[in-house]
């Protein structure tokens, strides 16, 4: 059941009315699907996903496909984005041997921004990362990636000590800390770097979803048209501050997946 | 709790649980980005961004050196305009010396020439005073014999040129009008 098809039915639902508030919950986060292919349903989130990896694709076309030294404003545009991620998150968190991380790690942020932007964008109004399914592939990535560099870089027992044994430790502490740090490394980072962007963008949409249809249920030719008002300002600034938990938590999820890589390629110590 | 938790099992869903169609949705859509950026996109702005870099380094490289050589050939010229100036002081200060030494040799010479005519002249008039008073003398005393001669009568001439009487007379007489010059003056 999708929200259109919620808000639409208690449409007539108002406050004094007789009618309770028709509260959102996690109805708000599932969608009939457009068409089924084989017993797969193709739903909205899906297909906010792939016209969200079309806009970052055509975007960086529009601005990169032909570049100039003399750049034109798109092309200017794209590449302080460019310069931003690849600056400011990669080389700042990892340094020099960063650069063959940057193509991965400047798409993986515009990709995870744009799918989060589609919160607040009318008619999609759906962060698609608030699907634990997007993070939970992309924070898969991430953790190969972290892996496969540790062990590629230290070997298995070098790997395994780089992930499990700091150093400047005493003895009896390593007892306890050992099996924390295993267990943080390899189990815990990657389930709350996808849990993290899931977790904001599913409340931030849910806190979106809850004010705007109190907006509309408190509005009535009674006092609640005062209520009503004063939901509909709080859910304004809840979009405006959306945006800017859109793009934090786009610059979180990089700026980790960095700190992660430039931990597996520390050297051993 | 307990009705959301119904409500989830009611409609087959906990927000956790990511559903795996999407994942490969996700997965995929990721991969068509980064392939293309990592592929084709990202290289080629890198490549602009490295000309660039190129560029502008090489334009102020260039501007650097031509700096410097303007600095170069500004001193340069300024040394040469010194050296130029004190070519011209030099040769200056040559020629008025040179000028000098000429004056100097030159009236040096026509002290000389000067001097030398003037002993000339003078050698010369006496030289012609001596003949003439030898002349004079001469004629003198053999007038002065010729007439004592006539007047004794007989030729003493023999004798007193032997005596030099005649001699100290004449010697006697000049100093006399020498004298009488003198106390004319």
């Amino acid at each position: 059941m999708g929200a259109d098809v919620q808000l639409a039915s208690e449409a007539s639902c108002h406050l004094f009315s007789g009618c309770g508030f028709p509260a959102p919950g996690l109805g708000e986060f599932q969608f009939k699907p457009i068409f089924t292919v084989a017993g797969v349903e193709f739903t909205k989130p899906m297909l906010l996903a792939i016209i969200c990896a079309l806009l970052v694709v055509g975007f960086f076309w529009a601005a990169f496909a032909k570049p100039k030294l003399l750049p034109s404003k798109f092309q200017l545009v794209g590449e302080i984005g460019y310069d931003f991620v690849k600056r400011s998150i990669v080389l700042e968190t990892i340094g020099k041997k960063g650069e063959k991380y940057v193509p991965m790690l400047v798409s993986m942020f515009f990709f995870v921004w744009i799918m989060n932007i589609m919160s607040i964008i009318p008619f999609a109004q759906f962060p698609v990362m608030s699907r634990i399914a997007y993070p939970v592939g992309l924070a898969a990535i991430v953790w190969v990636t972290y892996m496969g560099l540790t062990f590629k870089k230290h070997g298995f027992v070098g790997g395994m000590k780089n992930l499990c044994w700091p150093s400047g430790i005493p003895g009896w502490v390593m007892v306890i800390l050992v099996p924390i740090e295993f267990f943080s490394n390899i189990f815990v980072r990657p389930f709350t770097l996808a849990v993290r962007a899931f977790a904001n963008m599913f409340a931030g949409h849910l806190l979106i979803v809850v004010f705007s249809v109190a907006s509309w249920y408190l509005l009535s030719p009674t006092i609640g048209a005062l209520y009503g008002s004063v939901s509909f300002v709080v859910a304004a600034g809840l979009t405006a501050f959306e945006l800017l938990v859109q793009f934090l938590q786009a610059y979180i999820f990089v700026m980790l997946a960095s700190s992660y890589i430039a931990g597996a390629l520390e050297e051993a110590h | 709790m307990a009705p959301e938790v119904l409500l989830a099992a009611e409609e087959k869903m906990n927000p956790l649980l990511p559903a795996w169609p999407e994942v490969i949705i996700g997965l995929l859509c990721f991969f068509i980005v980064f392939g293309i950026l990592g592929k084709k996109l990202l290289p080629s702005i890198e490549k602009v961004l490295g000309e660039r870099r190129d560029a502008i380094e090489g334009g102020m490289k260039r501007a650097d050196a031509a700096q410097a050589e303007a600095q170069a050939l500004l001193e340069q010229y300024r040394a040469e305009l010194a050296e130029a100036r004190h070519e011209a002081a030099r040769i200056t200060e040559h020629a008025r010396e040179q000028g000098a030494a000429l004056i100097t040799e030159m009236r040096e010479e026509g002290q000389r020439q000067r001097e030398a005519i003037v002993a000339a002249g003078h050698a010369q008039i006496e030289a012609d005073k001596k003949q003439a008073t030898a002349v004079l003398r001469q004629d003198v005393g053999s007038l002065a014999s010729q007439l004592a001669s006539r007047i004794v009568g007989e030729s003493l001439e023999d004798h007193a040129r032997q005596s030099g009487v005649i001699d100290r007379f004449l010697d006697e007489l000049e100093s006399k009008a020498a004298a009488a010059q003198g106390a004319s003056k």
